[in-house]
Protein backbone atom coordinates (compact mmCIF):
# COMPACT_ATOMS: atom_id res chain seq x y z
CA UNK A 1 0.00 0.00 0.00
CA UNK A 2 2.41 2.19 1.47
CA UNK A 3 4.82 1.41 -1.94
CA UNK A 4 2.52 1.90 -4.22
CA UNK A 5 1.74 5.96 -2.50
CA UNK A 6 5.27 6.67 -2.68
CA UNK A 7 5.54 5.84 -6.43
CA UNK A 8 2.59 8.17 -7.13
CA UNK A 9 4.56 10.97 -4.79
CA UNK A 10 7.61 10.33 -6.80
CA UNK A 11 6.00 10.59 -10.25
CA UNK A 12 4.63 14.37 -8.47
CA UNK A 13 7.56 15.43 -6.49
CA UNK A 14 7.54 18.54 -6.59
CA UNK A 15 4.16 19.05 -5.79
CA UNK A 16 4.10 16.20 -3.38
CA UNK A 17 7.03 17.83 -1.45
CA UNK A 18 5.23 20.96 -1.33
CA UNK A 19 2.27 19.63 0.45
CA UNK A 20 4.35 17.42 2.93
CA UNK A 21 7.32 19.86 3.65
CA UNK A 22 7.14 22.57 6.07
CA UNK A 23 7.59 25.92 3.80
CA UNK A 24 10.80 28.07 4.24
CA UNK A 25 11.20 31.76 3.76
CA UNK A 26 12.29 31.13 0.03
CA UNK A 27 8.68 29.71 -0.56
CA UNK A 28 7.22 33.16 0.31
CA UNK A 29 10.19 35.12 -1.34
CA UNK A 30 8.86 33.18 -4.43
CA UNK A 31 5.27 34.38 -4.31
CA UNK A 32 6.81 38.24 -3.42
CA UNK A 33 8.53 37.64 -6.53
CA UNK A 34 5.28 37.18 -8.90
CA UNK A 35 3.56 39.62 -7.18
CA UNK A 36 6.49 42.25 -7.97
CA UNK A 37 6.81 41.07 -11.34
CA UNK A 38 3.17 40.65 -11.86
CA UNK A 39 2.68 44.48 -11.23
CA UNK A 40 5.60 45.76 -13.10
CA UNK A 41 4.54 44.36 -15.71
CA UNK A 42 1.03 45.90 -14.99
CA UNK A 43 2.47 49.00 -14.42
CA UNK A 44 3.98 48.66 -18.22
CA UNK A 45 0.98 47.30 -20.34
CA UNK A 46 -2.33 49.28 -19.33
CA UNK A 47 -3.23 52.47 -20.37
CA UNK A 48 -5.82 52.58 -18.33
CA UNK A 49 -4.83 55.17 -15.41
CA UNK A 50 -6.89 52.34 -12.94
CA UNK A 51 -4.67 50.10 -13.86
CA UNK A 52 -1.95 51.41 -13.60
CA UNK A 53 -2.42 52.02 -10.08
CA UNK A 54 -3.35 48.25 -9.27
CA UNK A 55 -0.19 47.66 -10.70
CA UNK A 56 1.16 49.83 -7.81
CA UNK A 57 -0.65 48.00 -5.54
CA UNK A 58 0.44 44.76 -6.24
CA UNK A 59 4.17 45.90 -6.31
CA UNK A 60 3.91 47.10 -2.93
CA UNK A 61 2.17 43.98 -1.84
CA UNK A 62 4.57 41.84 -3.11
CA UNK A 63 7.02 43.73 -1.44
CA UNK A 64 5.01 43.50 1.95
CA UNK A 65 5.23 39.31 1.74
CA UNK A 66 8.94 39.42 1.37
CA UNK A 67 9.07 41.80 5.19
CA UNK A 68 6.65 39.51 6.92
CA UNK A 69 8.63 36.32 5.67
CA UNK A 70 11.66 37.83 6.76
CA UNK A 71 10.13 39.40 10.39
CA UNK A 72 8.20 35.75 10.92
CA UNK A 73 10.02 33.63 13.57
CA UNK A 74 7.73 30.70 12.66
CA UNK A 75 9.38 30.67 8.96
CA UNK A 76 13.07 30.45 10.49
CA UNK A 77 15.43 27.39 10.39
CA UNK A 78 17.08 25.94 13.18
CA UNK A 79 19.02 28.85 14.87
CA UNK A 80 17.94 31.69 12.89
CA UNK A 81 16.13 34.75 14.55
CA UNK A 82 15.03 37.04 10.89
CA UNK A 83 13.72 40.65 11.63
CA UNK A 84 11.70 40.25 14.29
CA UNK A 85 8.86 42.84 14.75
CA UNK A 86 10.93 45.03 12.84
CA UNK A 87 9.67 43.55 9.91
CA UNK A 88 5.84 43.68 10.83
CA UNK A 89 6.48 47.10 11.61
CA UNK A 90 7.95 48.38 8.15
CA UNK A 91 5.23 46.19 6.60
CA UNK A 92 2.62 48.00 8.12
CA UNK A 93 3.78 51.59 7.67
CA UNK A 94 3.98 50.27 4.11
CA UNK A 95 0.00 49.24 4.30
CA UNK A 96 -0.23 52.55 5.19
CA UNK A 97 1.70 54.86 2.96
CA UNK A 98 0.43 52.77 0.00
CA UNK A 99 -3.25 53.87 1.56
CA UNK A 100 -2.19 57.55 1.48
CA UNK A 101 -0.66 57.27 -2.26
CA UNK A 102 -3.61 55.35 -3.83
CA UNK A 103 -5.71 58.12 -2.05
CA UNK A 104 -3.73 60.74 -3.62
CA UNK A 105 -3.29 59.12 -7.13
CA UNK A 106 -7.41 58.56 -7.02
CA UNK A 107 -7.96 62.06 -6.67
CA UNK A 108 -5.51 62.73 -9.36
CA UNK A 109 -6.91 60.50 -12.08
CA UNK A 110 -10.40 61.73 -11.13
CA UNK A 111 -8.93 65.60 -11.79
CA UNK A 112 -7.41 64.05 -14.95
CA UNK A 113 -10.59 62.81 -16.09
CA UNK A 114 -12.90 66.37 -15.56
CA UNK A 115 -10.28 68.03 -17.46
CA UNK A 116 -9.84 65.20 -20.32
CA UNK A 117 -13.22 63.16 -20.19
CA UNK A 118 -10.58 59.70 -20.54
CA UNK A 119 -8.34 57.85 -18.53
CA UNK A 120 -6.02 56.40 -21.06
CA UNK A 121 -2.75 57.92 -20.08
CA UNK A 122 -1.24 58.22 -22.84
CA UNK A 123 -3.39 61.14 -23.89
CA UNK A 124 -1.99 62.99 -20.77
CA UNK A 125 0.33 64.61 -22.76
CA UNK A 126 -0.05 68.04 -22.58
CA UNK A 127 3.29 69.01 -21.06
CA UNK A 128 4.95 67.41 -23.53
CA UNK A 129 7.58 70.14 -25.41
CA UNK B 1 -4.90 6.24 9.07
CA UNK B 2 -3.26 5.70 6.19
CA UNK B 3 -6.33 4.35 4.71
CA UNK B 4 -7.74 8.18 4.24
CA UNK B 5 -5.96 9.35 1.10
CA UNK B 6 -6.16 12.87 -0.54
CA UNK B 7 -6.27 13.13 -4.20
CA UNK B 8 -4.87 16.49 -6.09
CA UNK B 9 -4.71 15.70 -9.54
CA UNK B 10 -2.34 13.24 -10.17
CA UNK B 11 -0.95 13.40 -6.82
CA UNK B 12 -2.29 10.49 -3.76
CA UNK B 13 -1.17 11.10 -0.44
CA UNK B 14 -2.09 9.69 2.87
CA UNK B 15 -3.83 12.19 4.95
CA UNK B 16 -1.62 11.70 7.83
CA UNK B 17 1.33 12.77 5.75
CA UNK B 18 -0.05 16.31 4.70
CA UNK B 19 1.16 19.28 6.58
CA UNK B 20 -1.72 21.39 6.92
CA UNK B 21 0.28 24.87 7.07
CA UNK B 22 1.99 23.80 3.72
CA UNK B 23 -1.31 23.14 2.35
CA UNK B 24 -3.14 26.63 2.98
CA UNK B 25 -0.18 28.04 2.38
CA UNK B 26 -0.13 26.29 -1.32
CA UNK B 27 -3.60 27.37 -1.30
CA UNK B 28 -3.44 30.94 -0.27
CA UNK B 29 -0.03 31.57 -2.62
CA UNK B 30 -1.78 29.71 -5.71
CA UNK B 31 -4.64 32.08 -5.07
CA UNK B 32 -2.86 35.38 -4.89
CA UNK B 33 -0.24 34.77 -8.00
CA UNK B 34 -3.34 33.80 -9.91
CA UNK B 35 -5.16 36.86 -9.36
CA UNK B 36 -2.38 38.86 -9.85
CA UNK B 37 -1.66 37.76 -12.90
CA UNK B 38 -5.05 37.70 -14.02
CA UNK B 39 -4.94 41.37 -13.22
CA UNK B 40 -2.15 42.04 -15.73
CA UNK B 41 -4.18 40.08 -18.81
CA UNK B 42 -7.64 40.98 -18.18
CA UNK B 43 -8.74 44.23 -20.02
CA UNK B 44 -12.29 44.83 -18.18
CA UNK B 45 -10.97 47.76 -15.01
CA UNK B 46 -13.59 45.85 -13.18
CA UNK B 47 -12.67 42.81 -13.58
CA UNK B 48 -9.45 44.09 -12.96
CA UNK B 49 -10.54 45.39 -9.32
CA UNK B 50 -11.97 42.21 -8.53
CA UNK B 51 -8.81 40.02 -8.96
CA UNK B 52 -6.98 42.90 -7.30
CA UNK B 53 -9.40 42.13 -4.46
CA UNK B 54 -9.04 38.07 -4.26
CA UNK B 55 -5.15 38.40 -4.61
CA UNK B 56 -4.89 41.03 -1.64
CA UNK B 57 -7.13 38.67 0.08
CA UNK B 58 -4.87 35.47 -0.57
CA UNK B 59 -1.99 37.62 0.95
CA UNK B 60 -3.57 38.45 4.19
CA UNK B 61 -4.20 34.83 3.95
CA UNK B 62 0.00 34.34 3.78
CA UNK B 63 0.42 36.53 6.64
CA UNK B 64 -1.62 35.02 8.90
CA UNK B 65 0.08 32.02 8.23
CA UNK B 66 3.68 33.32 8.76
CA UNK B 67 2.19 34.27 11.90
CA UNK B 68 1.41 38.11 11.31
CA UNK B 69 -2.07 38.23 12.59
CA UNK B 70 -1.65 42.15 12.89
CA UNK B 71 -0.27 42.95 9.91
CA UNK B 72 -2.77 40.45 8.03
CA UNK B 73 -5.88 41.84 10.05
CA UNK B 74 -4.24 45.73 9.00
CA UNK B 75 -3.92 44.50 5.20
CA UNK B 76 -7.74 43.30 4.85
CA UNK B 77 -8.96 46.48 6.82
CA UNK B 78 -6.85 48.93 4.84
CA UNK B 79 -5.95 47.50 1.49
CA UNK B 80 -8.70 45.14 0.75
CA UNK B 81 -11.74 47.27 2.86
CA UNK B 82 -10.04 50.55 2.13
CA UNK B 83 -8.21 50.88 -0.93
CA UNK B 84 -10.74 48.54 -2.89
CA UNK B 85 -13.51 50.84 -1.55
CA UNK B 86 -11.86 54.21 -3.06
CA UNK B 87 -10.91 51.90 -6.15
CA UNK B 88 -13.92 50.92 -6.73
CA UNK B 89 -15.84 54.38 -6.49
CA UNK B 90 -12.52 55.87 -8.85
CA UNK B 91 -14.00 52.99 -11.02
CA UNK B 92 -17.53 54.34 -11.28
CA UNK B 93 -16.43 57.52 -11.34
CA UNK B 94 -14.63 57.57 -14.31
CA UNK B 95 -16.12 54.05 -16.17
CA UNK B 96 -17.91 55.26 -19.24
CA UNK B 97 -18.50 52.27 -21.85
CA UNK B 98 -15.71 53.15 -24.06
CA UNK B 99 -13.36 53.47 -21.58
CA UNK B 100 -13.56 50.40 -19.60
CA UNK B 101 -11.63 48.59 -21.49
CA UNK B 102 -8.33 50.38 -23.08
CA UNK B 103 -6.84 48.02 -25.09
CA UNK B 104 -2.74 47.71 -25.36
CA UNK B 105 -1.06 46.77 -28.50
CA UNK B 106 0.24 43.32 -29.23
CA UNK B 107 4.10 44.91 -29.47
CA UNK B 108 3.38 46.23 -26.19
CA UNK B 109 2.21 43.24 -24.54
CA UNK B 110 5.30 41.42 -25.88
CA UNK B 111 7.81 43.65 -24.88
CA UNK B 112 6.20 43.74 -21.27
CA UNK B 113 6.09 40.59 -21.32
CA UNK B 114 9.78 39.77 -22.09
CA UNK B 115 11.21 42.53 -19.41
CA UNK B 116 8.64 40.81 -16.41
CA UNK B 117 9.80 37.14 -17.30
CA UNK B 118 13.55 38.76 -17.10
CA UNK B 119 12.47 40.46 -14.16
CA UNK B 120 10.80 37.79 -12.55
CA UNK B 121 14.00 34.81 -13.74
CA UNK B 122 16.33 37.74 -11.34
CA UNK B 123 14.15 37.66 -8.58
CA UNK B 124 13.91 33.78 -8.49
CA UNK B 125 17.52 33.25 -9.21
CA UNK B 126 17.85 35.47 -5.81
CA UNK B 127 15.63 33.99 -3.80
CA UNK B 128 16.91 30.81 -4.13
CA UNK B 129 20.64 31.96 -3.64
CA UNK B 130 20.77 32.06 0.26
CA UNK B 131 20.99 28.67 1.77
CA UNK B 132 19.70 30.07 5.11
CA UNK B 133 16.41 30.89 3.33
CA UNK B 134 16.01 27.17 2.08
CA UNK B 135 15.69 25.69 5.26
CA UNK B 136 12.36 24.38 6.34
CA UNK B 137 10.84 26.15 9.28
CA UNK B 138 11.89 24.71 12.59
CA UNK B 139 8.40 25.35 13.38
CA UNK B 140 9.30 27.47 16.50
CA UNK B 141 5.84 28.95 18.24
CA UNK B 142 6.13 32.34 18.57
CA UNK B 143 3.83 34.37 21.00
CA UNK B 144 1.44 36.06 19.44
CA UNK B 145 2.93 39.48 18.09
CA UNK B 146 0.23 42.09 18.11
CA UNK B 147 1.27 43.22 21.51
CA UNK B 148 4.89 43.60 20.40
CA UNK B 149 3.96 45.16 17.53
CA UNK B 150 1.07 47.74 19.49
CA UNK B 151 3.94 48.82 22.11
CA UNK B 152 6.59 49.35 19.46
CA UNK B 153 4.22 51.65 17.87
CA UNK B 154 3.97 53.45 21.26
CA UNK B 155 8.14 53.59 21.38
CA UNK B 156 8.77 50.53 24.18
CA UNK B 157 10.19 47.59 22.87
CA UNK B 158 8.64 44.45 24.87
CA UNK B 159 10.09 41.97 22.16
CA UNK B 160 13.28 40.05 22.63
CA UNK B 161 16.43 41.65 21.26
CA UNK B 162 17.95 40.19 18.02
CA UNK B 163 20.96 37.55 18.87
CA UNK B 164 24.31 39.37 18.93
CA UNK B 165 23.12 42.59 20.07
CA UNK B 166 24.41 43.83 22.98
CA UNK B 167 22.75 43.15 26.77
CA UNK B 168 21.04 45.98 27.68
CA UNK B 169 21.47 48.04 24.90
CA UNK B 170 18.72 51.10 24.29
CA UNK B 171 16.59 49.91 21.08
CA UNK B 172 14.80 52.46 19.33
CA UNK B 173 11.09 52.05 19.14
CA UNK B 174 8.43 53.50 16.35
CA UNK B 175 6.85 56.61 18.12
CA UNK B 176 8.24 59.24 15.94
CA UNK B 177 7.90 57.54 12.83
CA UNK B 178 3.98 56.76 14.03
CA UNK B 179 3.46 60.67 14.11
CA UNK B 180 5.14 60.91 10.71
CA UNK B 181 2.82 59.06 9.56
CA UNK B 182 -0.18 59.68 11.13
CA UNK B 183 0.38 63.57 9.89
CA UNK B 184 1.59 62.49 6.70
CA UNK B 185 -2.33 60.69 5.96
CA UNK B 186 -4.07 63.47 7.41
CA UNK B 187 -2.09 66.03 5.06
CA UNK B 188 -2.45 63.23 2.25
CA UNK B 189 -6.62 62.87 2.84
CA UNK B 190 -6.66 66.59 3.32
CA UNK B 191 -4.77 66.80 -0.21
CA UNK B 192 -6.99 64.18 -2.19
CA UNK B 193 -10.36 66.18 -1.19
CA UNK B 194 -8.88 69.79 -2.21
CA UNK B 195 -7.80 67.74 -5.28
CA UNK B 196 -11.12 65.58 -6.32
CA UNK B 197 -13.48 68.15 -5.22
CA UNK B 198 -15.87 69.13 -8.04
CA UNK B 199 -15.33 72.39 -9.54
CA UNK B 200 -16.23 74.12 -13.12
CA UNK B 201 -12.38 73.81 -14.54
CA UNK B 202 -11.68 76.73 -16.97
CA UNK B 203 -8.55 75.18 -18.86
CA UNK B 204 -8.57 75.28 -22.69
CA UNK B 205 -9.18 71.27 -22.93
CA UNK B 206 -12.17 71.48 -20.46
CA UNK B 207 -13.98 74.19 -22.33
CA UNK B 208 -12.91 72.69 -26.21
CA UNK B 209 -14.48 68.94 -24.59
CA UNK B 210 -17.76 71.18 -23.67
CA UNK B 211 -18.29 72.73 -26.73
CA UNK B 212 -18.10 69.87 -28.99
CA UNK B 213 -21.45 67.96 -29.92
CA UNK B 214 -23.93 66.25 -27.54
CA UNK B 215 -21.55 63.91 -24.63
CA UNK B 216 -21.77 60.50 -26.15
CA UNK B 217 -20.52 61.65 -29.54
CA UNK B 218 -17.57 63.28 -27.92
CA UNK B 219 -16.77 60.35 -25.75
CA UNK B 220 -16.92 58.12 -28.81
CA UNK B 221 -14.96 60.27 -30.34
CA UNK B 222 -11.83 60.26 -28.26
CA UNK B 223 -12.07 56.54 -27.64
CA UNK B 224 -11.97 56.38 -31.07
CA UNK B 225 -9.26 58.93 -32.17
CA UNK B 226 -5.51 57.70 -31.49
CA UNK B 227 -3.45 60.34 -29.75
CA UNK B 228 -1.82 63.37 -31.66
CA UNK B 229 -3.71 61.86 -35.53
CA UNK B 230 -6.84 63.08 -35.66
CA UNK B 231 -7.32 65.28 -33.02
CA UNK B 232 -8.26 68.59 -33.31
CA UNK B 233 -4.98 71.61 -32.21
CA UNK B 234 -5.23 72.32 -28.21
CA UNK B 235 -5.32 75.95 -27.36
CA UNK B 236 -2.12 74.81 -25.08
CA UNK B 237 0.09 74.05 -28.12
CA UNK B 238 -0.49 77.75 -29.13
CA UNK B 239 -2.22 76.25 -32.75
CA UNK B 240 1.09 74.05 -33.13
CA UNK B 241 0.50 70.41 -33.59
Amino acid sequence: MSGGLLGQVAAVPLFASLLTEPVSVAHYLVVGAILFAAGIVCMAVKRNALGVLMGIELVLNGANVNFVAFASPYLQGEGARGLGIDGQVIALFVILLAAAEAAVALAITLNFYNNHATVDIDRADDLKG
Amino acid sequence: MSGILATFGAVTLPLAALNWHSFFFVLFAAVACACAIAVVLADNVVRMALYLVLSLGATAGLFFLAGAEFVGAMQLMIYVGGTLVLLVFGVMLTAQAPFVSIKTTTGDRVLAGVVGAALLAVLLQSAFSVPAWRQPAAGTVAAPAATPVGMALLGVRVDEPAAGSPQGAVRSGYLLPFEIVSVHLLVVLVGAAYLARAKKRKTPRAIEVAASVEPPASVAEHAAVGRGAGRATSVLSGGRS
